[in-house]
Formats: C-alpha cells, structure tokens, sequence
C-alpha cells in the first residue's frame, strides 16, 4: 500500500482496505464515513470525482453499498471509499460540506435510491419530476417498459 | 462552499403529502390520457382546465424548489425561468435567475429534462448491448462514451486489447474531440451573435462524420468501441481520407482565428466573463477545459493514461483566468494538438487484429458461421445470452472533450451488468453555472453556458 | 380545392418556420441540417424561431421524458394554427431503445404528429425528406390544417 494511504489505514481501524483490479478501495463503515473523508481530502485527494449507490438487493447483508471515488491530483492516485447502508430508511453523512462538488451526485442517489444525506444542503429530486413516487434504480422498481409486438420480455438473467 | 440563505427547507415534497393534481400525460396501461388534445383550427385564446393544471404545476415548483429572502424586497428582486425550451441553453437546461434589474444574483440549474432511464437500460442489455447505450449519453463525444465503458468491462474480464485496437480507438476519440470542439465552438459563437462561427464549425464537422461514417456506418452514435476491441477495421483508403482533413482544418482554424481572435466584440463579451477560480472548480468537481481554464493543469490522458496513448506526443493546453475567452482559447488550442496525436497515430498504426481473438467475447466473422460448428455456437451464445463478466467492480475514466467521463461497472457474475454508472462530466461542470455567473448580466448567461459546454444527455441520462 | 386554397398551401410550405425543440441527439442532426453542408435555407427554413407564438413547424428531435412532456404540450399549444409536427428520430417516434419508465413512449402520445421519420439518429437526408414530404402533403391538400 502507498505511504499516502499507509497514514489514512493507521488513523482509522476500522476500515478495511482491498484491491480491485489494480485500484485501491476502502470500506468505511458508516460512522466513520465522514472522519474518513475528510482525512482524505486533508491528505491529498483534492477532488471527489463520483458519488454513487449500487442496490445489492439480498446479495449482501446490507442492502445498499454508497461509493465514492477519490481522485488525488498531486499523488496522481485513485481511491474508492465504499460504504454499506441498510435497507430501513437508509442515510449516510454528507460529503457535500468537504466536497460541493457532491452536491448533485448526492441528490441524484437520494432520488434513485432513496438513501437520505445527512447535512445535504438541499436534498430534493434532480432527475425525475417532483412528485414521482418512488426510487427508479432500486432493484424492485421495475424498468417501466411497454409491451412491444413480438418482443417476449427484457430479462435480466 | 454552502451558501447558507439559500435554505431550501424541506427534503423532497414527501409523495403522498398533499394530493397533487398531476398531469398524466403518460400512463401506462390502458388509461386515456386525462386532458384533451387541442381541436384542429381553433385558435387557443381562453383559458382552459389543462392551463391551469400546467400552471399549478409550474406554480408549485417554483415555490418549493426556490425559497428567497423577503427582506430584499426593496431591490425588488424578480425570480425569472430561463428554459427548458429556450434557443441558447444547450438542449434542455432550466435555469432559475434571481434577477436584481438585470444583474443575476443567484442561480439554480433544474435539470432531468432529458432523463432516459440509461442506468436502468443497462441493466437489461448484454454487455456488448452495452455500447449502444452508453453512446447515447454524451450524444457529442459517443465515441468516449463507448471507450470507457469498454475499458471497465475489459479490466472486469481481465483483457487486454491488441495494439491495433487501441490505436484505432485512439484516433477515433482524438478526431471525436475534436468535432466535439467544433461543435462547441459553433454553438458558443452563435450564442454570442458570431452566427458564421455556426456555419464554419459544422461545415468542418461534415468531414469527420463522413469519415466515422465510412468507418463506423453512422454519422453519430456510432456503437464502434465495444468490449474487446472494435466493430470493424478501418476502412480501405482512409489513410488518404484522414490527410484531407489534416490538410483542411489548420486552415480553417486560422479562419476562425481572424474571425473571433482579435475582435474587440468577441473579447469585449468573452474577456472577464464567468470567471471560476482554481479553487472553485476543484472544490466543485469541474474537470475538463472548464479546470484548465483556470490554470491548473490537469489531464487524464496525461494523469492515467488509457489505450495506449501514451505513445504518442501532445501538449496539454492552459488557460489563466478562467473566464469564458480562456476556454474557448483551450478549445482551438486542444483541436490542434488532437490533430497531431491524429497525424500521429496514421503514420504508426500497428498491423494486427482489430479485436481479441478470444472467441468467448467476440462474435466470429460471418464468413465463419458458414464453415465452422464452433463458430456458429460462439456466435449463437454471445448474441443471445451474452458473455459472462466475472463478478466485481470497477470504475474506469477518460478524457472526453467536456472533463473526466468515467465509467462505474459493477458485476456479479451474470451476462448483463448489476450496476453501470456514469459519472458524467457536464452533470459535474454544471454545478459551476451558479458560481460563474453571480453578479454578471443575463447576457453573460448565455456566454458563460455556452463556454462550459453542458450535453444535456449526460447531465440526465 | 379552391385556388385561393392552393395559394394559401403553397404560401404556407414555401416560408415554413420551425420552431426549435431539439432535445437530445438528433437536435445535432436537426442543426446540421440547418446550417452550410444540408442546407434548409434553400426550402426557406433556416431561421428557427425562438419563440413558438411565429413559428408553424415544431420538429420533435429527440427523446422526451416525462418531466420534459408538459413542456412540450405546452409549447405546442402556443404555436397558432395552422401547425405541423414532424417526430424526428426513434425515441421521439416510438420511444426508441428506451422502453423504460423514463420517456413517453411516442410524442404522439402528447402532441398530434403529421410525420414520422425514423432513424437513431435520421441523418439530414432523412429529416430532409421528411420535411419534403410534409410540404408535399401540405400542397396537395391531403393534411388539411
């Protein structure tokens, strides 16, 4: 592991490091979520390139995985801060306070997911109209689509 | 940096809370529509019942999205909405202006617009479906779009391309930046009132989209860069079609210059403008020329480089000020490095495979399927079920002519993917719209979108 | 037809003004047949309206989602009579690759639509012949407005 991350690993245990296909990703559990972040930011990773939500459904034992990707302009690095949320009424801290660049990436997982930010500025629906009820990209929202002649079915398999 | 007055309340209008008169426009299902269409030859003058359920509806949202200070009401500031349908916002952009005479002392972009569920989609096709879809988001770069959802899926698969490959994949992003640029170029100077800037850019347009047509089979969206390599190999003589564009753009590129360069209305409505520190941008996730425009420098195709581009040699241009002059300026200057990376990539470009051989990932020549059981086996799996990507995840990104577009694929092992995400660099960019135009005028507005260059596609996808 | 009919179709088609709706990728198509290469201004067509109270013809390019459609019924009631709807491209058409729950499968769905021109995205030879087409039916009196 590189020294810059050497430091981060040491102040924060409960984290736990991997590698994904040449890339460094950090699973942070959620109360350290923000404490975590903002070492990072202190520690180079000047910029946060995504935040984004995936919806694991039963595969995992929570139900809702928040990723955020790191980018270091002076180390030239990359790391993914990956969190696990659960599936009643699932929230996590902010990034926007550290990173303002988060604040769409944010409302855009509130509004597909349904996964509340703490200490987000303005946390209402970017993408769908105002009053659409329900998260699109939860797995049990289904895709919407129309029956179309001699099409059988769009199966996920 | 969080303005505090704008205390937006509530978190999204909770959806059951209160019952909301909405328009049905499209249900699914049998229902009819809830409003009638207009009667053929009358002249719609009164008032009637769709009217004011349109306007409640435009009503409420103004009310809820924008909470304002009362105690500026002496400066009488009047709230006005620029869009969604308005010549100069760049596809589908809502802007509310806090509008103190014609000063503009705050902004809200609204966007999903142009929402298409691609994330979703994804989620239904195959990953070699998979490049269809992607190329749809950033409608004016595809070919970048393609290229990183490519490159996730091959370090998903744990490939690696043939040289061929990336280099075709290298001159296809370089020359679809630099019709992006051109694009870009056109619409910043008509938006300004340069209406020739219009005319000039997309006439040099036409010749590159001949040449991805004669390669790809389309002029736009083109579904060329898929996992594994690419669709088909270049096509006979484009050597030769590639040296008739690098001879004709240096030229026309001068053209432009005398047009725009030195011409005291285009510096007197460009110099100043939307000005972005250094700070602000990266606070605020900006990448692309809008970052270098501010002085820093910082380039993925240097920083991480992909495809093999490495190889070849170009400098990566700078701005200053961050002001709407600087990216335009990054914008002539990057078309002309990406010439040379073209010119570049002609004289070396490798023998070889254009895709991998493994026959798992890549469909067989159709010659092949007349001959060969295993060819028509492989065939008959891989466009119906589909290859299998082993379980994982990934985020891989590129350079496109608008900032960092990367790609978050994350698999768990089936034929289609769990989870594709964009992170898209105009949703990223947009962000910086409030920051650039405080206390500017409204027809800086136009000036200052224009320049940051937002598609709206990959802002909603 | 009367004479003075034929005259009233033949104004109309010869000084179509469009109205500019371009959503998403075909609203680059849409431009690149307005502007030097495929040229519009040789139908009388070049000068997209901004504005859709002086505009005849609104030409639908691109997909639109359901946040997007009252807009879009909205603008096409401020447009006086008589005017024409061209659908440009698949999802403006039928939805296109999107069947999800995001678009409105068909701007006809919203709007009522005299052509159809497929392709994702039709290239300005299509949308040419498509505009060509509506002049054509204009003329002739078949879509009476």
């Amino acid at each position: 592991m590189s020294p810059l991350l050497q430091q981060l690993a040491e102040s924060f245990e409960n984290v736990t490091w991997e590698d994904s296909h040449a890339q460094d990703v950090a699973r942070v559990p959620g109360e350290d979520w923000e404490a975590f972040a903002r070492a990072a930011k202190e520690a180079g990773f000047e910029i946060c390139a995504d935040v984004t939500a995936v919806d694991w459904m039963r595969q995992r034992p929570e139900r809702f995985e928040v990723v955020a990707n790191l980018v270091s302009m002076q180390h030239k690095s990359r790391l993914r801060m990956v969190t696990s949320v659960g599936r009643h009424q699932p929230s996590v801290a902010s990034l926007t306070p550290i990173w303002p660049g988060a604040g769409f990436a944010e409302r855009e997982v509130y509004d597909m997911f349904g996964i509340e930010f703490e200490g987000h500025p303005d946390l209402t629906r970017i993408l769908m109209p105002d009053d659409w009820e329900g998260h699109p990209l939860r797995k049990d929202f289904g895709v919407g689509s129309v029956p179309v002649q001699f099409k059988t079915s769009h199966q996920v398999s | 940096m969080v303005d505090e007055k704008t205390e937006i309340g509530e978190r999204g209008r909770p959806p059951s809370d209160p019952p909301t008169e909405t328009l049905d426009i499209w249900v699914a299902g049998t229902e009819e529509p809830q409003f009638q269409p207009t009667d053929e030859g009358t002249q719609e003058f009164g008032r009637d019942e769709t009217k004011d359920r349109l306007d409640d509806q435009f009503g409420r949202v103004v009310q809820d999205d924008y909470v304002f200070d009362d105690e500026v009401a002496e400066d009488e500031r009047m709230v006005v909405n620029m869009g969604p349908q308005h010549p100069s916002t760049h596809g589908v952009l809502r802007l509310q202006l806090e509008l103190e005479g014609e000063v503009v002392r705050r902004t809200k972009p609204i966007i999903g617009y142009l929402h298409t569920g691609m994330e979703k989609t994804a989620e239904m096709l195959s990953y070699s479906q998979g490049s269809t879809n992607v190329t749809r988001m950033d409608y004016l770069s595809p070919m970048h779009g393609e290229l990183a959802y490519s490159l996730a899926v091959e370090r998903l698969l744990d490939i690696e391309v043939p040289a061929r490959a990336a280099a075709i994949r290298v001159l296809m992003t370089e020359l679809n930046r630099v019709a992006s640029h051109l694009v870009a170029l056109a619409t910043n100077g008509m938006d300004i009132g340069a209406v020739s800037m219009m005319m000039y850019g997309f006439r040099e347009r036409e010749s590159i989209l001949a040449f991805f047509e004669k390669t790809t089979g389309l002029r736009m969206n083109h579904n060329y860069i898929r996992p594994g390599g690419v669709a088909a190999d270049m096509a006979p003589g484009w050597k030769d079609d590639i040296a008739a564009i690098l001879d004709d753009l240096p030229g026309r590129l001068r053209q432009y210059d005398d047009l725009l360069k030195e011409n005291p209305i285009w510096l007197a409505r460009t110099k100043g403008v939307g000005v972005i520190s250094p700070e602000e941008a990266i606070a605020y996730s900006i990448t692309g020329p809008a970052l270098r425009a501010t002085g820093v420098e910082w380039d993925l195709r240097k920083a991480f480089p992909y495809s093999g581009i490495e190889q070849y040699e170009f400098d990566v241009p700078v701005g200053e000020n961050g002001d709407v002059y600087d990216r335009y300026r990054i914008k002539v200057d990057e078309i002309t490095e990406s010439l040379k990376i073209v010119e570049q990539v002609t004289e070396t470009m490798p023998k070889g495979d254009y895709r991998i051989g493994d026959a798992k990932i890549t469909p067989p020549p159709r010659a092949r399927i007349d001959e060969s059981m295993e060819a028509l086996i492989h065939h008959f799996k891989l466009f119906t079920e589909g290859f299998k990507v082993p379980a994982g995840e990934t985020y891989v990104a590129v350079e496109s002519p608008r900032g960092e577009l990367g790609c978050y694929l994350a698999s768990d092992g089936q034929a289609r993917p769990y989870r594709m995400h964009t992170r898209a660099p105009s949703f990223y960019n947009l962000q910086a719209l409030p920051i650039a135009m405080a206390d500017s005028l409204v027809a800086d507005t136009v000036a200052t979108i224009a320049s940051i260059d937002p598609v709206m596609g990959d802002v909603d996808r | 037809m009367t004479t003075v009919d034929k005259a009233a179709n033949w104004a109309r088609t010869r000084s179509m003004f469009p109205a500019s709706f371009g959503l998403a990728c075909c609203a680059i198509e849409m431009m690149a047949t307005g502007v030097a290469h495929y040229d519009l201004a040789r139908f009388g067509m070049e000068a997209f309206r901004a504005s859709p109270r002086q505009a005849d013809l609104m030409v639908v390019a691109g997909r639109v989602s359901q946040k997007m459609a009252p807009v879009l019924r909205q603008v096409y009631d401020q447009m006086p009579d008589p005017k024409w709807v061209i659908s440009m491209g698949a999802c403006a058409s039928t939805g296109g690759m999107f069947n999800n729950y995001a678009l409105v499968q068909g701007v006809d769905q919203v709007v009522p639509v005299d052509i159809y021109v497929p392709g994702c995205p039709p290239g300005p030879q299509s949308l040419m012949h498509g505009i060509l087409t509506l002049h054509d039916k204009i003329m002739s009196g078949e879509i009476v407005n």
